[in-house]
């Protein structure tokens, strides 16, 4: 039994993860002692402690960071599985928290109960919208959808920098209106719970949105069609998939989860508002970050979203310490840097697991290897040694 | 005897697949030594071990007698081992003289200095008659030619033990010919050769032993003279293989298929790739569309299934205008395809088994209640195609498809394409780069289909499966069918003819 948790492939890619993100702890502790080394040590225990630190308000502060880059995590990570990369997200994000704050200022006549719906709804919708101009460009004119999403993040920025202007400004303070009460996420008790006013229901809606779309991509034919195109586009056509359909299908659910992401922060009630700045929405971006060390998998993607948001409440409460929270963005970035050797971890991984196989005797107990599992590096049990002769051969 | 290779009880294991089992080989010095055996039967590992790729759990090497340990292909190199990939490894955009001394530039002061390799490399050409044109590109240059290159960067790094990777693959019957002539000169110079394969005939025609390989075992080494090809493929498989196809006499029924007029550009060339074709295919018939490499045939199944748009023309199935239906309704409507390329079209190779097992029929009823996929029904039917059409794999059903061998994946397509329980069967290529095997399991399967009155197409650019198996047979030259033969009526020089565009049938005259 115990074998075959260990060859399980989930195992070694959590493992894999694991690895990246030790690594990437090591090089913020480095910086830590050249920046001061004087305080380094109590400043790395904090990082580690994160949301830790504070009780239950610490807590609430690793979950409110976290549902904006767990949604746009989900996005990119949703569009990777039909094989996009949706550079967009900021785009969508940022569309999707300006219809939810239009939605919250503007449409008083909307029953109070169900304002906050409405409001997540068109947060959902303008994400959609934003994001599937690129999947329609991909789908019919073999645009890169790569190049659109970036320029549709800018073209969202200012959209809505202008509209803001335009419709729900406070020139004041240079940012947008306050929602109306009954736009504010209800708060079903979380707050006195946590005692604090950051929390809300929002972080039960991601988690439905995570289950919903671990369940489309692995339980229905709908993801069983995007993941198809995703992993081989003309196997699809040959199979009579409509894969111009997947891909715009594929972005419009990565636009509306960016949306849906924007609406969540913007309506949480914790005093935030859109500023009106030439700036992109920086938790599309960190959408990549999570979607990557979560390797697009739906659970994955909800705990390295968390994780990530766990550092961050570490890294904000380091500046107790005179550190600069950027540091957070810089162990981010190493742990996501090795999360790219993520295959190279999972091989060795699997060899110092794989090895003890080899040599016990009763093999007749143990399920047959695959030796090596990852996509890129096809090699089989059978006689396709060839395919290795080649790797390597390039290798060298 | 003197051996210049023993590998001696080599055993491997892949996790707990024993991919060679106590295998012994012996090669000595200047004979051309076959190693034959199936898909997956071990052949490329014990080369790789060879080449110090892979290194063996048991067993010894000795080179030259002398007892040595080969970790990486350098150390095969100073031992004077070169091999031959059946995938070459060349560098397009360098000229032949450039892949040659790659990895082996005689430099000065940082400087390549070409003029003295120029000199060996021509040297060598002309002594084992391999000619070749140094400045030409290889990406301008014919197979057969990148693969003298490759042959040539062996000697130029003086190997003396030459490994030969299924060589044959990917050449015409007349470069295949010059190929055995070089062997048997590098043989004649003092080299010695391993040869990969499983075409029995060139084994024959080239090889002085034989060792065979089945399921990582060595089963024996004999001396190709004094044995038939029988024997030989009796002790590749295991058991006794039929070179005769048995069909059935049955009356050709109706037509199941019919293609009128039909015309298909494409943007990169200006003459059509098909041009105004018209046929049909009826119900227990093989229809063979024989023909060189490139002459239509793909363009022509690829409109006739929808994957490509086609310009004029009609395609009838079952007398039904099926032209502009999409491929998902071809494919409900009884259209089989066991496509030409299995890795572009006919498979999701990150997908496990029963994943590419519904690939097509995912949709049905028996497969999904309300959009959701019902596993259990797909994981059981595809074991029952794993049972009845023979599919070995690591895992069952569960196995991921790029990790199982050529052979299988292709019967994979076959089961589920047939299982579909078409009317009609096109199939190109079917057996592509297969086993003699997998080879006959296909055909059986094809014969069957005919047998029970459905209609198949086959496209095919081996002469032996054209001849052997089909009732029919048309000729494509240029986009055009300019033959339509009776395969016991004409001689495979005759059809040879035909696809060379040289000879014309009445009525697909100019």
């Amino acid at each position: 039994m115990k074998t075959k948790i260990f060859q399980n492939e989930g195992f070694t890619s959590f493992l894999s993860s694991l690895a990246a993100i030790v690594a990437g702890l090591l090089v913020g502790l480095i910086i830590l002692f050249v920046s001061n080394s004087k305080d380094a040590i109590p400043a790395f225990v904090m990082i580690l402690k994160g949301g830790f630190e504070d009780g239950s308000r610490g807590l609430a502060q690793v979950i409110y960071f976290a549902i904006p880059i767990i949604m746009t995590g989900l996005s990119v990570g949703f569009a990777f599985k039909t094989g996009l990369f949706n550079i967009g997200a900021s785009g969508q994000f940022k569309m999707g928290a300006f219809v939810a704050i239009y939605i919250g200022v503007k449409w008083s006549s909307v029953p109070a109960e169900i304002h906050w719906l409405v409001a997540l709804l068109g947060a959902m919708v303008a994400g959609a919208v934003w994001g599937s101009g690129p999947g329609i460009l991909k789908a019919f004119f073999n645009v890169n959808e790569v190049i659109t999403s970036i320029m549709m993040n800018y073209i969202g920025m200012y959209l809505v920098n202008m509209s803001i202007v335009k419709t729900i400004y406070d020139s004041l303070k240079n940012q947008t209106k306050p929602v109306l009460k009954s736009a504010v996420l209800p708060k079903a008790g979380m707050d006195k719970l946590f005692n604090t006013s950051n929390i809300s229901i929002g972080i039960f809606i991601v988690i439905l949105a995570v289950i919903v779309i671990y369940i489309i991509l692995q339980k229905t034919t709908f993801g069983y069609e995007l993941k198809a195109c995703g992993s081989n586009r003309e196997a699809s056509r040959y199979a009579g998939i409509n894969e111009k359909r997947s891909i715009i299908l594929s972005m419009l659910i990565a636009g509306a989860l960016s949306g849906l992401g924007g609406g969540l922060l913007y309506l949480s009630g914790s005093g935030k508002y859109i500023h009106v700045l030439d700036e992109l929405a920086p938790e599309g971006f960190s959408g990549i970050s999570v979607a990557l060390l979560g390797m697009s998998h739906p659970i994955g993607i909800f705990l390295s979203g968390l994780f990530i948001a766990h550092l961050e409440v570490g890294g904000f409460n380091i500046q107790l310490y005179n550190y600069v929270p950027e540091i957070i963005d810089m162990i981010i970035s190493v742990i996501i840097y090795c999360g790219a050797f993520a295959l190279l971890f999972k091989q060795i991984i699997k060899k110092l697991i794989t090895k003890p196989v080899i040599d016990t005797d009763n093999k007749d107990n143990v399920e047959p290897v695959p030796l090596l599992i990852s996509g890129a590096d096809k090699v089989s049990v059978h006689d396709e040694a060839n395919d290795v002769t080649r790797q390597e051969e390039d290798e060298k | 005897m003197e051996y210049v290779v023993e590998m001696n009880n080599i055993t491997k294991v892949f996790g707990n697949f024993k991919a060679l089992d106590d295998v012994t080989f012996k090669l000595r010095k200047g004979e051309v030594h076959a190693l034959l055996g199936e898909n997956g039967a071990g052949k490329s590992t014990l080369m790789s071990i060879l080449f110090g790729l892979y290194q063996a759990e048991k067993g010894s090497i000795k080179i030259n007698e002398k007892p040595v340990k080969i970790n990486n292909p350098n150390d095969a190199s100073s031992l004077k081992i070169g091999m031959v990939h059946q995938h070459f490894k060349l560098v397009h955009n360098f000229t032949v003289l450039e892949s040659i001394i790659l990895g082996r530039e005689t430099v000065k002061m940082g400087v390549i200095k070409k003029d003295e390799a120029r000199k060996k490399v021509i040297a060598l050409s002309e002594r084992y008659k391999l000619r070749i044109d140094p400045d030409a590109y290889i990406s301008d240059i014919t197979v057969g030619m990148q693969q003298r290159v490759e042959i040539l960067k062996m000697l130029y790094s003086d190997s003396e033990i030459l490994i030969f990777d299924e060589p044959t693959a990917v050449l015409t019957p007349q470069e295949i010919d010059e190929l055995m002539k070089i062997m048997k000169e590098l043989v004649s110079e003092g080299k010695s050769i391993i040869f990969i394969s499983h075409k029995l005939n060139e084994i024959k025609k080239v090889a002085d032993r034989c060792t065979v390989l089945r399921k990582g075992k060595c089963i024996g080494t004999v001396d190709v003279e004094t044995t038939s090809k029988e024997q030989m493929s009796e002790m590749m498989v295991g058991r006794k293989i039929s070179f005769n196809i048995e069909k059935k006499d049955i009356k050709t029924g109706e037509a199941v298929l019919e293609v009128k007029n039909l015309t298909i550009k494409t943007k990169d060339s200006k003459k059509n790739k098909v041009n105004n074709i018209s046929f049909a295919v009826r119900g227990g018939e093989i229809l063979c569309i024989a023909g060189i490499d490139g002459n239509g045939q793909s363009e022509l199944v690829y409109g006739i299934t929808g994957l490509m748009p086609i310009n004029e023309g009609q395609v009838l199935l079952k007398g039904k205008d099926i032209t502009k239906e999409s491929i998902r309704k071809k494919s409900v409507d009884g259209m089989s395809h066991i496509p030409e390329d299995r890795h572009k079209h006919g498979l999701i190779l990150d997908f496990d088994l029963k994943q590419n097992a519904v690939l097509q029929t995912y949709f049905k009823p028996r497969f999904q209640n309300k959009g959701f996929i019902k596993f259990n029904a797909v994981a059981e039917y595809a074991r029952k195609l794993i049972k009845q059409y023979d599919i070995r794999s690591p895992r069952d059903e569960d196995s991921i498809v790029r990790n199982m061998s050529g052979g299988n994946q292709q019967k994979l397509i076959v089961a589920r394409e047939l299982d579909k329980d078409p009317d009609i069967v096109i199939a190109v290529q079917p057996t592509r780069g297969l086993d003699i095997g997998a080879t006959e399991y296909i055909h059986k399967q094809l014969v069957a289909q005919r047998d029970q009155g459905k209609a198949v197409l086959l496209v095919s650019l081996e002469l032996d499966e054209v001849m052997d198996i089909s009732d029919r047979i048309l000729v494509m030259y240029e986009g055009e069918i300019v033959g339509d033969l009776n395969p016991k009526e004409i001689t495979v020089e005759e059809l040879g003819l035909y696809m060379a565009g040289s000879k014309r049938s009445g009525g697909y005259e100019n």
